[in-house]
């Protein structure tokens, strides 16, 4: 037993690392350094450790789950265990024997005309991320949605969705949602509300409204809009505020520093032979309109297509977009602007303007050049968090460039009331602790957790003794907690609203079930506050519109625009502006060596409202891969000179106010410069994020809210384990003994060399698997991905989940590397670790020909179908882990404890009814979603035809943005996808395995400006 | 001295021998139990909250099955038809009749019939009438006679050796699609023979063979391959 004990320790201490094996083996800079020099590191690195060539990342390489995955970590006591063991093994011996059981089968009263039990509706509605309206189409199995897809009709979709959109119906069904009204913690009806709010409603009447306050985030709905603004006119003392976290001052205040009003730039990435991004992210979900920008930026990324586009990007973090960069400038964001000012004269300079090195200068010098030379197909486009006068300098360059009107274009802002936020928020602070606030009614948002620090929003709610606090929201948060009431908010797949695209594109958004706990909508509740008690969603949206169109036939227009997704003619037109040139103060001097801390909206949880969606939180990071945490991200030279390592935990200090949190060294990051991310540390987010990672907010002040100099960082002692999937899951390639991973070249070299990534593949006939004429069949499914065309934006993981009911393991589970994503994007570095280039590359199964996990099944598990999918028949699966160990792609999990929420009857209501869902002890992988084949081909026998190329797609290629996943019928040579794998840049991976993949890439061709060395 | 008995070698002989026979008899006997009704309801009637005649509907009045099972030839699902479809002829005939109370309750209140699933697949089976039915699969093929059950039971094991036996052999079981909703369908014999474009069958085998091609079914080996039912 004390042997046992010993051992186990051990054990734990091998999977903890953050113990002391960890700490001796893990990556010191300087060795690595060292060893790299020495024994030449791989060219394509997913880590520093693996670039380090550290022994644990040998380790890592030849097991195939990581250590701890496979092993009984928990530490159970004898008895637990015993007791465990007993349960288990009855209900093993007693499942096989038990009687199906009998189940009802509840049929409809009076069926709707438009059901067909058993097959799927769609209905177009849209997802609001800060304003901006994502229009999407949802699947809905007997008036239960259950997927999210991209609208393909719509100008702002085009079929491809984004992450939030997609994860958006996990927070439909997350149980954690706020269920009931409540006043002071006790339940309440909205009677009782509506009680209640009427007295000190009628008091107001008297003083005009003077003491009601609205707070709301970001409204684009011409609807809300519009009973805001009759509510203030029947109140017109009251004030309607608005504040976000990640909102767009910066935006809207560059704009009118250089054109006097607030505007919104549009851009046409398809038309833009050069873009130049300053710090902007706009190929990651997040950023208005980027679903539509990653469609056109990957269309004019086809290097056979003889105009591909150059994309410039300097950026203070390192971002997907700056993954996809032909040239990358990692430069704190301070100093963006200096970058700015000085390029239309960056050439006529003799010396390093102040602020920036000769590197940075001659790469200013470069896009100036190129800018010069795509005079009206340029684009100049700053991020939202650079400050206005960024905005304002890219507008004059724009415009200088004569790209406005070309790939520019000016719109008003969706935004119903484009305030300053920061300001807004600042005066209604400043009245409620002026004691001018009777009732405040927070409609959604969480501002107690994400005001800026300086304006002690929380504190102000708190102590000021307001009357009335209403709080209006989807969970009982931390806002929620400080308001008397709390009314439990409907989710937008549940309540009638509008809202408006990047575009201004009015979409309707309608209800896709009855609010599942009788929540209310922002518009009901506005409607209450005007007077109209018990007034529906849907008449308020409806009677909005009428006023808009009213003629004889706004029935026909009314289904039209529910039908269509959208409300022709609301696209905003671009509008005619003239640039005033004067008024741009001189750029303040910046201390070259001064601390910069970045503050930027999460990845994936965005600003924390996010928080406890378990999809979202579990999704890996586009660049780190890092789940359910936020470490302050640090460059490696940085690291180097102050002595730190992933893990260690550090304090920043800025203007007094402290927050600890680790250290992730982030390859690519710039010198002098951290980033931390927001919307973590959450106290009251529910079971997944309540309590995950750490709250930078009390770091960020309203004068600073996106960088600011003067950070102290310092290193506490200790450290903090992360959950990376980064290092996990890697394919064993021996240096020198097969071809990279990822390949890629410039666009010169593909026009000399275009087979460059191909490579002799074994004959056919040498392997000892039988043959199969899968020629001869119908169908044989494949899939080409272009890795030119994927920008790592994640939301083929999210809709694989939502397809395929993948579950959420957890942070200790991911940690040992369990989890569960079907489909991984690998993200390789390639370089100079301060400034490596960096390429994607989603994984699924590849559907081997000849698959190596099919011979080792001992029961049959898994068996090849004669389309040539790698089935896997979960009945069967005894759990052996066989196969996964001889996957070469590690594409297979396992579902190592059940993983699966059986019990939660909402999550029951969310599953796709034609998928699986999977218990413990079960092998699981990539199918190329067969359901959906098997659908389409049952539906085209029944028609006498062939399957259509296009017709059939996967989840992963449906809501793809970038379309950059094909998959079709190989055996039709007509067909997209064997058109991809008939040209020069189709490759397979590991191909010198005989494996014979289904799934094969398309190399990466970058177009670098040819006169640019380096 | 002898301490046990003599019969005791003869004993330990026949219970070792033997012992071969009781394994074997126990697989035997679990085999069985595992085909019986007892585990797979086969010929066993559901408990229902109204006793529905399917003999009365279909061979007495000459419904066709499509009248309630509206989805069936588009969908995996036949449909269980709504509480609307009972009402269409039950507000007219058998008005005040005690057993179709619960009808007329649920038709009132708007509140759901609640049934006992009678041909119940296993959760990881995706099983997809519409397309069996265009192949020329009967639905007395897999149902059995319904139209002689007073009350509705499952005519087959439902278990997978019985959907294998007609994946690896169709021929034996294909009709031709107008005969599909033919409750009295007959296999042609030389008795009986079936005409079919301009031919004459009196063998199920000949038939069977020229529908396989008629109706383009996917090899053997393709509705063999797991994923044709499993996902």
């Amino acid at each position: 037993m004390k042997m046992e004990e010993q051992n186990g320790k051990s054990r734990r201490e091998d999977v903890c690392p953050s113990k002391k094996d960890k700490l001796d083996a893990a990556l010191d800079l300087e060795t690595a350094r060292a060893r790299i020099a020495a024994t030449k590191g791989p060219e394509y690195w997913r880590s520093l450790e693996e670039l380090a060539g550290s022994a644990e990342f040998q380790e890592m390489v030849h097991r195939e789950f990581p250590k701890g995955a496979s092993e009984w970590v928990d530490s159970v006591s004898r008895r637990g265990f015993l007791k465990l063991m007993g349960a288990s093994m009855a209900l093993a011996g007693m499942t096989a024997c038990t009687k199906q059981p009998l189940e009802p089968i509840v049929p409809y009263v009076r069926q709707p005309e438009e059901v067909v039990p058993g097959r799927p509706l769609f209905f177009a509605t849209a997802f609001t991320l800060s304003g901006y309206a994502s229009p999407i189409l949802v699947e809905s199995h007997l008036y239960r949605p259950t997927k999210i897809e991209g609208n393909d009709r719509h100008p702002a979709s085009l079929g491809g969705t984004d992450i939030f959109a997609q994860a958006s119906i996990l927070g439909l069904y997350d149980p954690d949602r706020s269920q009931t009204i409540t006043y002071l913690g006790d339940v309440r009806t909205w009677g009782m509300f509506q009680e209640a709010i009427r007295g000190p409603l009628s008091v107001q009447k008297g003083l005009q409204g003077g003491g009601i306050r609205i707070l709301t985030p970001t409204i684009s709905s011409p609807t809300l809009a519009d009973q805001l603004s009759s509510l203030l006119k029947i109140y017109p003392q009251a004030k309607w505020h608005v504040y976000e976290p990640i909102n767009r001052d910066n935006v809207y205040e560059g704009a009118k520093m250089a054109f006097g009003q607030p505007l919104e730039a549009r851009y046409d990435f398809e038309k833009a032979d050069v873009i130049v991004s300053l710090d902007a992210d706009f190929l990651y979900a997040g950023f208005p309109g980027s679903t539509r920008y990653i469609r056109d930026f990957a269309k004019r990324r086809n290097p056979d297509s003889g105009n591909m586009s150059r994309l410039y990007v300097v950026e203070s973090t390192m971002s997907s977009t700056g993954a996809k960069a032909d040239h990358r400038l990692p430069l704190r964001a301070v100093d963006v602007e200096t970058l700015v000012r000085v390029l239309p004269v960056v050439e006529m300079m003799n010396s390093n303007p102040p602020g920036l090195n000769g590197e940075q200068q001659v790469f200013a010098a470069d896009i100036w050049r190129d800018l010069q030379g795509h005079h009206a197909s340029s684009a100049v486009i700053a991020g939202d968090h650079q400050p206005a006068v960024v905005h304002a300098l890219a507008h004059e360059l724009n415009q200088a460039l004569g790209n406005v009107g070309k790939t520019v274009f000016y719109t008003d802002p969706i935004d119903a009331n484009p305030v300053n936020q920061a300001e807004s928020l600042k005066d209604l602070v400043a009245d409620m602790r002026g004691g001018k606030v009777d009732i405040l009614i927070i409609l959604g948002g969480n501002p107690a957790y994400d005001a800026p620090v300086d304006f002690g929003f929380a504190d102000a709610l708190k102590n000021t003794n307001i009357p009335l606090r209403v709080h209006l929201g989807l969970y009982q948060n931390e806002t929620a907690e400080l308001c008397q009431w709390h009314i439990n908010e409907a989710h937008y797949l549940e309540a009638w609203g509008d809202a408006r695209a990047y575009d201004g594109t009015v979409s309707i958004i309608q209800p896709l079930i009855a609010p599942l706990y009788n929540g209310k909508s922002a518009y009901e509740l506005i409607a209450l506050l005007a007077g109209q008690v018990d007034a529906s969603g849907h008449d308020l949206v409806q009677s909005y519109w009428k006023k808009q169109h009213s003629g004889a036939d706004f029935d026909v227009f009314w289904r039209k625009s529910l039908h269509d997704g959208w409300i022709e003619g609301t696209t905003f037109a671009p509008k005619q502006v003239a640039l005033k040139t004067a008024g741009l103060s001189p750029h303040p001097a910046t201390n070259a060596n001064a601390l910069e801390i970045n503050f930027r909206r999460d990845p994936t949880v965005h600003d924390g409202q996010f928080s406890n969606n378990g999809w979202l939180q579990e999704l890996p990071k586009p660049m780190t891969k890092l789940t359910w945490d936020n470490p302050v991200l640090i460059g490696p030279a940085m690291a180097a000179r102050m002595g730190l390592k992933t893990e260690d935990v550090v304090e920043l200090e800025l203007n007094g106010n402290k927050v600890t949190a680790p250290v992730w060294i982030q390859a690519g990051h710039p010198d002098n410069s951290v980033t931390v991310f927001l919307g973590y540390g959450r106290r009251r987010a529910g079971r997944a994020g309540t309590g995950a990672g750490f709250d930078m907010y009390p770091l960020r002040s309203s004068a600073t809210p996106w960088f600011a100099g003067g950070l102290k960082i310092t290193k506490v002692g200790g450290t903090y384990k992360l959950a990376s999937t980064q290092g996990y899951q890697t394919m064993d390639t021996p240096n020198g003994a097969t071809r990279p991973l990822v390949r890629e070249t410039t666009l010169e070299e593909y026009r000399k060399e275009p087979n460059f990534a191909k490579e002799e593949e074994p004959p056919k006939e040498l392997t000892l698997y039988k043959p199969y004429p899968y020629e001869k069949e119908p169908y044989a499914w494949g899939m080409a991905i272009d890795l030119n065309a994927c920008v790592g934006c994640n939301n083929c993981i999210v809709a694989c989940q939502s397809e395929n009911n993948i579950p959420v393991v957890g942070k200790e589970q991911v940690v040992i590397g369990r989890h569960m994503h079907w489909l991984r994007v690998d993200a390789y570095y390639q370089g100079d670790r301060d400034n490596p280039k960096a390429y994607f590359q989603p994984v699924p199964c590849m559907q081997c020909e000849n698959a190596p996990c099919e011979v080792v099944c001992p029961v049959g598990a898994t068996v090849h179908s004669t389309e040539g999918l790698n089935d896997m028949t979960y009945n069967r699966c005894v759990g052996t882990r066989y196969c996964s160990n001889n996957c070469p792609y590690k594409v297979r999990r396992f579902n190592f404890l059940l993983f699966q929420d059986w019990e939660t009857p909402q999550y029951k209501m969310m599953r796709n009814p034609d998928v699986t869902v999977r218990s413990r002890g079960v092998m699981e992988k990539c199918t190329y979603c067969v359901q959906r084949i098997s659908e389409h081909r049952i539906d085209s026998e029944r028609e006498d035809r062939k399957i259509q190329d296009g017709e059939l797609q996967t989840a992963c290629q449906q809501s793809c943005p970038a379309n950059a996943i094909i998959f079709g019928n190989i055996n039709d040579p007509n067909s997209r996808v064997s058109k991809l794998k008939a040209g020069a840049r189709n490759y397979s991976l590991l191909a010198d395995l005989n494996t014979r993949p289904r799934t094969t890439y398309l190399a990466e061709i970058r177009n670098p400006n040819p006169e640019l060395k380096g | 001295m002898q301490i046990f008995h003599r019969s005791t070698n003869t004993i330990s002989r026949a219970t070792i021998y033997g012992a071969v026979f009781v394994v074997a008899a126990l697989f035997w006997a679990a085999a069985e139990i595992q085909r019986s009704p007892y585990v797979t309801y086969a010929g066993v009637a559901r408990p229902q909250p109204v006793p529905f005649s399917h003999q009365h509907h279909v061979a007495g009045l000459g419904i066709d099955c499509r009248y309630c099972h509206t989805s069936v030839e588009t969908s995996s699902f036949a449909g269980i038809p709504p509480t609307k479809t009972c009402m269409n002829c039950h507000s007219q005939i058998w008005t005040n009749a005690q057993l179709l109370e619960p009808v007329r309750e649920s038709f009132r209140s708007g509140k759901s019939l609640v049934w006992n699933r009678v041909n119940d697949l296993p959760d990881f089976v995706y099983f997809n009438h519409s397309i069996h039915i265009n192949k020329g699969v009967g639905c007395n093929t897999c149902h059995g006679p319904v139209d002689r059950m007073p009350l509705m039971y499952n005519y087959a094991s439902l278990q997978m050796e019985w959907c294998l036996e007609c994946h690896r052999k169709p021929e034996k079981h294909l009709r031709p699609r107008d005969q599909v909703f033919n409750m009295r369908y007959e296999q042609p014999s030389s008795g009986k023979p079936l005409a079919m474009d301009g031919k004459e069958y009196t063998d199920q085998i000949a038939l069977g063979t020229d529908l396989v091609k008629k109706y383009k079914l996917r090899t053997v080996t393709d509705i063999t391959s797991c994923s044709t039912c499993h996902r």
